[in-house]
């Protein structure tokens, strides 16, 4: 991966009515990358995606795209127009679909026919070449939100900023939007910071995640370092409790993979294509916990598995185990007795393939 | 009875005759209050998308002031004009009191707060993060500001037709200012007071059927507007 | 509605309206572009409401050139234009009132145009019994004593301050009395008024016989020297207010006691009414009338 940064934020307050709603000491977008931001509603995710996109004037702090400082009227505009906005609702003119779509191009007064090839594409991108003709004001939510990102993506932006893009959306418009904008971030190769409140959507777009509360950064990382090294009892609260590993499916027949993770095999329920690379997310109640393997469990995943941490939450224990892969585990107060865990005790873990929810993730 | 009866026939009579007098009231009419309603177009819906977009210290007293001023009584503007351009008055040297310009500008007074609360209203109902996402897409500020009132055109379109409304059926200002002169300053309101007063009361009946067919094409054409769902 | 759909077709509708708007002042200018060609006459509803100046005015206009801004209110109102200058020249008929105009300066040059009379009217059924009675002012007594029903204009117009003087006349004040109502309104719109609410009224004979097809009101007195309504013509005097048009002033003065206006004013509504609405009295003196 590229890790040239396309953009740097560097101390910036913004303040709104005495409150400051925005404190961010440091935040790099790299180039190619999609980036989650995440938190809580109220954690300023907008007001952020905003102030990058030179829309809001913070009071202090500095911007630098593509390494120059954005410290006037002339470059604020210069990088706005290297960047597009998709807001959560999707903002459209009461006109044709064709107008909303050449308006961003109709303001940096492009021809009609370079205004028409790019329209086109961008509608053909996603799938939505058929409404070209169509009043903005009939389309369905999936249908405006496809057209709000097509406005987008036709003004072929060096970086896109994306606020809560699949909110508001059914699971199935939300789910074929999602592979769809998933297909073509990848194909475009157009960096990508995109405002989330959902683990799944974050799971399955995002490569670098940054998580926030009351407009501050809590943790930024890697979209697995933030799952699976929470460093903070909010984040970990936040992105929940599960587990949850990279892998590759590398066998799959009849609703049955085979998923490898870190050298060991899981198996699970599902269909995907080999190759496919996935996270498998395991919820630790779904975990059991024994002394020694056991020949009559139902369990098709069993590990042998190395205690490294042990925390008491109320009732139960919270196990982190070490399998080859990290695997978060409870276990009840008179289980941990009888099994006399302590940290670097081995146990075995074991959990049905139907406890494991797959996710699709970035190639 | 009788008289009502008559005086209905005798009206159609004269419309559907063309009467060249009939005629000549109603197109004055529509020329003055036409014309007051374009000027009070452009300072209104200017005026108003500034407050709009706009924040300054006091703006909701301006706000409160001109949504006082839509409803300006007629008369009160008709007096305030008068007082203005009567030949002792300030502006007496233009000369222009008992003239169609006159009475333009008492119209345009009265139509201008009218437009500016309705366009404000407009601008400010639009979604608040709609400027962003225009200027996100590039836009300057100008060409924003376009956008912003392209998309309001419809309430915008509302507050024209309520702004011509309002101005051509008021009465008191247009027969302060114009003073009701034949074939000049003599429109569809004063001409039915005038003619009710000498007891014409077909040709009075005629001009208020097509006070009424004005006002009812208004309505007509605000209630489709309204009656449009808002954009998505 | 599809129409406004597509914003070419609101660009359109703004430059039509636009040529609209140069279209209409266009129209203005052509009849109010020559300075000083305006003339504004005030003058009483009753001249108004009688059709008079319909024909009258275009001859004028069409001889001299000037255009003729009527403003038609009482003749009250049309002398405090002219004490403020805001009128050129007045045709009124309030003759008390009139004097007290020339005396404080405020205008010039009164002439007799002409006259015709008032008349009492009220309906049918008469409750004062008035019909017939000789004296004007014993008539406003009688409808005062009945306590019947009498609709004033209360405007300070040339009938108003006749009628008022009626009342002096016949010792009575009506202000304040329950039978005696206001109605602020013209000639025509008060005797709407009254035949609505079947009272009695003074009007001027012209504008009675104008409407009498929609009133239902009688004549009940008439004849009485004192009910003469006698029209002059004054020309705001120039040397209190500098802006009036003097010339067009004195113009539509002479006009109006010219040979042919007054062969004019003689047989006015004679076709249509009967008999003629007003009579031409240029050059005789006021004692004379009447007579």
């Amino acid at each position: 991966m590229n890790s040239e940064a396309i953009m740097k934020i560097e101390n910036i307050i913004l303040r709104r009515g005495g409150v400051t709603v925005l404190d961010i000491p440091e935040l790099h977008v790299k180039q190619g990358r999609i980036i989650a931001i995440i938190g809580p509603n109220g954690a300023g995710k907008s007001t952020l995606l905003l102030t990058m996109a030179g829309l809001l004037k913070p009071n202090y702090g500095k911007i630098y795209y593509r390494g120059n400082p954005v410290d006037s009227r002339a470059s604020r505009s210069e990088m706005r127009r290297s960047i597009s906005v998709v807001f959560q609702e999707p903002l459209l003119l009461n006109t044709s679909v064709y107008k909303n779509v050449a308006l961003g191009l109709k303001f940096r007064h492009l021809t009609g026919s370079e205004i028409e090839k790019s329209v086109d594409e961008s509608l053909e991108y996603f799938g939505i070449s058929s409404l070209t003709k169509r009043s903005a004001k009939t389309l369905s939510g999936g249908e405006a939100k496809r057209v709000s990102l097509a406005r987008a993506f036709a003004l072929k932006p060096e970086l896109i900023m994306m606020d809560e893009a699949f909110s508001s959306l059914d699971p199935p418009t939300r789910e074929s939007l999602m592979e769809d904008l998933r297909h073509i971030l990848e194909e475009t190769k157009i960096t990508a910071v995109m405002a989330l409140h959902d683990r799944e959507e974050t799971l399955r777009l995002a490569q670098d995640v940054t998580v926030m509360a009351a407009g501050k950064i809590i943790q930024s990382g890697t979209t697995s370092q933030i799952f699976n090294q929470p460093d903070s009892e909010f984040v970990a609260n936040f992105v929940g409790t599960e587990s949850i590993l990279e892998g590759t499916v590398s066998s799959c027949a009849e609703g049955h993979m085979v998923i490898s993770v870190n050298g060991k095999v899981i198996e699970a329920v599902g269909d995907c294509s080999i190759g496919q690379k996935v996270y498998c997310c395991l919820r630790p109640e779904n975990v059991t916990i024994s002394g020694q393997a056991q020949g009559n469990t139902s369990a098709r995943n069993v590990f042998e598995a190395k205690v490294s941490r042990v925390i008491r939450q109320g009732f139960f224990y919270k196990l982190t185990l070490d399998c080859g892969f990290p695997l978060v585990a409870y276990i009840t107060m008179p289980s941990y007795d009888d099994l006399e865990i302590t940290p670097g005790a081995t146990v075995i873990a074991s959990f049905k393939a139907t406890a494991v929810h797959v996710i699709r993730r970035e190639r | 009875m009788d008289l009502i009866v008559q005086g209905v026939i005798k009206a159609f009579e004269l419309i559907i005759s063309f009467d060249p007098e009939v005629m000549g009231i109603t197109w004055l009419s529509l020329k003055i209050s036409g014309t007051a309603t374009f000027i009070s177009l452009f300072i209104g819906v200017s005026i108003g998308t500034v407050v709009a977009l706009t924040n300054f210290y006091g703006k909701r007293v301006v706000i409160s002031l001109i949504n006082t001023g839509m409803g300006l009584p007629p008369v009160v503007v008709g007096l305030f004009v008068t007082m203005m351009i009567w030949r002792s008055g300030p502006f007496g040297f233009l000369e222009i009191l008992y003239t169609p310009y006159a009475m333009i500008i008492a119209q345009a007074i009265i139509a201008t707060p009218i437009v500016m609360g309705i366009s404000l209203a407009a601008i400010q109902n639009l979604p608040p993060n709609l400027r962003l996402q225009i200027l996100s897409l590039g836009a300057s500020r100008l060409q924003m500001v376009w956008v912003l009132i392209k998309e309001a055109r419809l309430p915008l379109l509302a507050a024209v037709m309520a702004g011509f409304g309002g101005v051509i059926s008021e009465i008191g200002a247009s027969i302060m200012v114009g003073g009701n002169i034949k074939g000049y300053s003599r429109v569809l309101t004063t001409a039915t007071v005038m003619e009710t007063g000498k007891g014409n009361f077909d040709i009075a009946i005629a001009l208020g059927i097509i006070l009424l067919l004005v006002a009812f094409a208004i309505n007509a054409l605000l209630t489709q507007i309204q009656q449009r769902q808002h954009p998505r | 509605m599809q129409i406004f759909r597509n914003s070419k077709v609101i660009v359109m509708l703004m430059i039509a309206a636009l040529l609209f708007a140069f279209g209409t002042s266009n129209v203005f200018a052509a009849k109010a572009a020559p300075k000083q060609k305006n003339i504004i006459m005030a003058t009483t509803t009753s001249t108004q409401d009688s059709g008079l100046l319909d024909v009258l005015l275009p001859i004028f206009e069409k001889k001299t050139g000037y255009f003729v801004k009527t403003i038609s209110v009482g003749s009250g109102q049309a002398m405090k234009m002219g004490e403020r200058g805001e009128a050129d020249v007045l045709l009124v008929h309030s003759p008390d009132a009139e004097k007290k105009f020339i005396a404080d300066g405020y205008g010039v040059n009164r002439q007799l145009v002409m006259h015709n009379d008032f008349i009492i009217l009220g309906p049918a059924a008469d409750p004062a019994k008035i019909k017939g009675v000789k004296s004007s002012a014993e008539a406003m007594k009688m409808i005062a004593q009945a306590g019947s029903l009498f609709l004033s204009r209360g405007d300070n117009s040339g009938t108003n301050s006749q009628e008022k003087k009626l009342w002096k006349t016949a010792g009575i004040n009506p202000e304040g009395q329950k039978w005696y109502q206001q109605t602020g309104l013209g000639m025509g719109q008060t005797l709407n008024v009254t035949s609505e609410k079947q009272g009695y009224t003074l009007a001027d004979r012209g504008t009675y016989l104008a409407m009498k097809k929609t009133l239902s009101l009688n004549i009940l007195v008439e004849g009485d020297a004192a009910l003469l309504n006698i029209y002059h013509v004054i020309e705001v005097n120039v040397a209190k207010w500098p802006k009036v048009n003097v010339a067009g002033a004195k113009a539509f003065a002479n006009f109006m006691v010219s040979k042919e206006t007054q062969e004019i004013i003689k047989t006015f509504g004679v076709s249509k009414f009967g008999s003629p609405l007003f009579f031409p009295d240029a050059g005789k003196r006021v004692e004379d009338l009447g007579k």
